[in-house]
């Protein structure tokens, strides 16, 4: 059941809506980070409106229908599209929160001001505080003809089979093997899609080793210190051209080896989507281990824009528990810093943050904890945080 | 290209109406409320356009709203991205030529 | 040596490079003979320190031994486990089986997890895989159902030539 969005009095005659939404957290986001962030703030006690330019809720949790890892907290076992539905109840029947769906963020003014879009209106909000949960993109592998139909990111293929069942294509290369890479290749196989291989170009599978164990005894072939050097097609992807790699990644002539596929799903890694960030002016830093650039912030989420914090990919590529456990802690942060504390609040908030600590804690965090503290160290020295 | 059955999901959910629209003249069938590009990519097309300069084909590529590779003309109003829009009936999906023009 | 290996070395080049475990990282992680002798027993082949830890709250034995640190591998009290297979459906990564090496003289029974259409019947004749999804040998589906868990996880128990117990660990509907 959805709260009706009653404060503003929208006069259809205007594109503009003339009256400011006084608001005191908004979220812009509503995938795992984003609504995490609203249900914390909202519990602490401030009155939250969560924001998402979707007509729907749940950002990638929506096609995800792997089981979650993590623990109890992070909803451990359960799959994504159910963690989406549990979320999303959660959310949609909290007194304090208000969603918008089919709401653009268009940009944060002068005079604290955020504009969105929606219904083709433009709403203006003063909040007081801003959580940034805007999320990641899938990046590109520029190689002749990946512009073709049929060259697509692997979460592209993911959200059409997943969301609407439809298959992509009949004979699918994909390349990445990270988390994505093979859990994409696994769902595409329960589609009914033939893979016919995973191609990594580092040394070593970058996934959790359970995933590509799963798809390996699928019959699925994953090489490494492979990648693709071409692919081919006139007004689609006809097939494509794979090459070996050294160890320093450059191309070992007379390696070529071709396979006939319709559709390669490119796995490559995400970047952050900073354009809201960007145009607030919060400063940012170029750390590749977090993938590309983010946003500094202090500790508490905080950036270099008083008022404005981020939580999940958009702070950093990691995965969905750590998402979830970001959003729990800026929701609290941003409630605590607009006096909503009562005397249980830093318990509450050490053990959050001992939760996605414990989550970065083992090998496969190793990456993330050099990309944080790469970033910290450079907001430090610029004096932003 | 629909799939049926899946080990984990339940499309019939989704499917509640098919709806008729048109592409480039033609009459095509899609599901209300799924994705243009969606119901497209089931009609078989790929292709939903071609870059200006070279005359390269496109399609969508990151399927969630970002990349803009799958802009076409919606019943009219130019740059839609048809990876995001839902299906309505009746609905003219059509290739846009060049950037476009916001009609007032 | 026990067969709760808890260093992080235990993650080999071929698994890294492959992701399919050797035969002698393999052993490390199978339950000891003792507890195999005696009916259906756990084997968990979880070799990567990852965060994740729900097969200690699924096992209502308390075989899976509670975590230190979230990262930790798994740790089996062999003794505790039934063999029940109730674990097999919570275990995010499917790396959760349940071996019965004496089921029959001549064959064991293997538990799996399936996330396939078409779901095999009790009585069927499917082709046994190896862990690089190769054809092993012929495998009797014995059971086939949903998970306890209602989300769409089925076990399937299959039963093998005594050899194939610890080979077999996907199938393919004839």
């Amino acid at each position: 059941m959805s709260r009706e969005f009653s404060d503003l009095e929208i006069n259809p005659n205007e594109l503009l809506v003339s009256s400011y939404v006084q608001g005191e957290v908004v979220v812009i986001g509503g995938g795992p980070a984003g609504l995490s962030a609203a249900l914390s703030a909202a519990r602490e006690g401030a009155n939250v409106y969560l924001l998402e330019r979707d007509d729907f809720l749940g950002g990638q949790l929506v096609k995800q229908t792997h089981m979650f890892f993590g623990s109890e907290k992070q909803y451990a076992s359960e799959r994504g599209v159910d963690i989406k539905e549990i979320l999303e109840k959660k959310v949609r029947e909290h007194d304090r929160i208000k969603v918008l769906t089919g709401a653009a963020v268009l940009g944060y003014y002068e005079n604290n001001t955020l504009l969105a879009e929606h219904q083709d209106k433009v709403i203006k909000f003063k909040p007081q505080r801003v959580i940034v949960a805007t999320g990641a993109m899938e990046k590109v592998l520029n190689i002749p003809n990946w512009d073709l139909p049929g060259v697509y990111g692997a979460g592209a293929v993911q959200t059409l089979m997943n969301v609407d069942g439809i298959k992509p294509g009949n004979k699918v290369a994909m390349v990445g093997a990270g988390n994505i890479g093979v859990i994409v290749s696994y769902q595409l196989l329960q589609a009914g899609v033939e893979v016919v291989a995973i191609l990594e170009g580092a040394k070593e599978i970058g996934a959790y080793l359970v995933h590509a164990s799963k798809v390996r005894r699928l019959g699925v072939p994953i090489y490494t210190s492979t990648t693709v050097k071409e692919a081919h097609g006139k007004e689609c992807l006809e097939g494509i051209t794979t090459v070996e790699l050294d160890e320093n990644w450059n191309q070992l002539e007379g390696t070529e080896k071709d396979y006939h596929v319709d559709v390669l799903c490119l796995s490559v890694g995400l970047s952050p989507l900073t354009e809201f960030l960007n145009q607030a002016g919060c400063a940012m830093e170029y750390v590749p281990e977090l993938g590309g650039f983010t946003p500094a912030r202090n500790d508490r989420f905080e950036t270099s824009v008083p008022g404005i914090y981020v939580a999940g990919d958009v702070s950093g590529i990691e995965e969905a528990c750590s998402a979830m456990m970001e959003g729990e802690l800026t929701g609290m942060y941003a409630a605590q810093s607009l006096g909503y504390e009562d005397e249980n609040f830093w318990k509450r908030a050490n053990d959050a943050r001992a939760e996605l600590t414990a989550l970065r804690k083992g090998p496969v965090g190793k990456v993330i904890r050099e990309g944080q503290q790469k970033l910290f160290q450079k907001a430090k020295c610029k004096g932003v945080v | 290209m629909r799939i049926e059955k899946h080990p984990i999901l339940d499309f019939d959910k989704k499917r509640q109406r098919k709806v008729k629209f048109y592409f480039e003249g033609k009459e095509l069938e899609g599901y209300e409320g799924e994705t243009i590009a969606s119901a497209l990519h089931a009609a078989g097309v790929k292709v939903l356009s071609h870059s200006k300069r070279h005359n390269r084909p496109r399609g969508f590529f990151c399927a969630i709203g970002n990349c803009s590779s799958c802009i076409m003309q919606v019943n009219g109003v130019p740059n839609v991205r048809v990876c995001v829009e839902p299906l309505r009936e009746g609905m003219t999906v059509e290739k846009q030529p060049g950037k476009g023009e916001l009609n007032e | 040596m026990t067969a709760n290996p808890k260093d992080e070395e235990m993650v080999d080049a071929k698994l890294k490079s492959t992701g399919v475990p050797s035969e002698e990282l393999l052993e490390k992680f199978k339950p000891p003979k003792e507890n195999r002798e005696q009916g259906p027993v756990v084997m968990i082949e979880c070799f990567e320190k990852i965060p994740c830890d729900p097969c200690n709250k699924a096992c209502k034995f308390g075989a899976v031994k509670p975590f230190d640190d979230i990262n930790d591998l798994p740790q089996v009290d062999y003794d505790k486990c039934t063999g029940c297979g109730i674990c097999i459906g919570h275990c995010p990564g499917l790396a959760i089986f349940v071996i019965d090496e004496n089921y029959t003289e001549d064959s064991s029974l293997v538990m799996l997890p399936y996330e396939f259409l078409p779901l095999p019947k009790e009585g069927d004749i499917v082709k046994g895989l190896d862990r690089e999804g190769n054809y092993v040998t012929d495998a009797t589906v014995i059971k086939a159902k949903e998970s306890n868990r209602k989300n769409s996880n089925y076990v399937v128990s299959l039963e093998v030539p005594k050899g194939d117990a610890f080979v077999v660990r996907n199938f393919e509907t004839k």
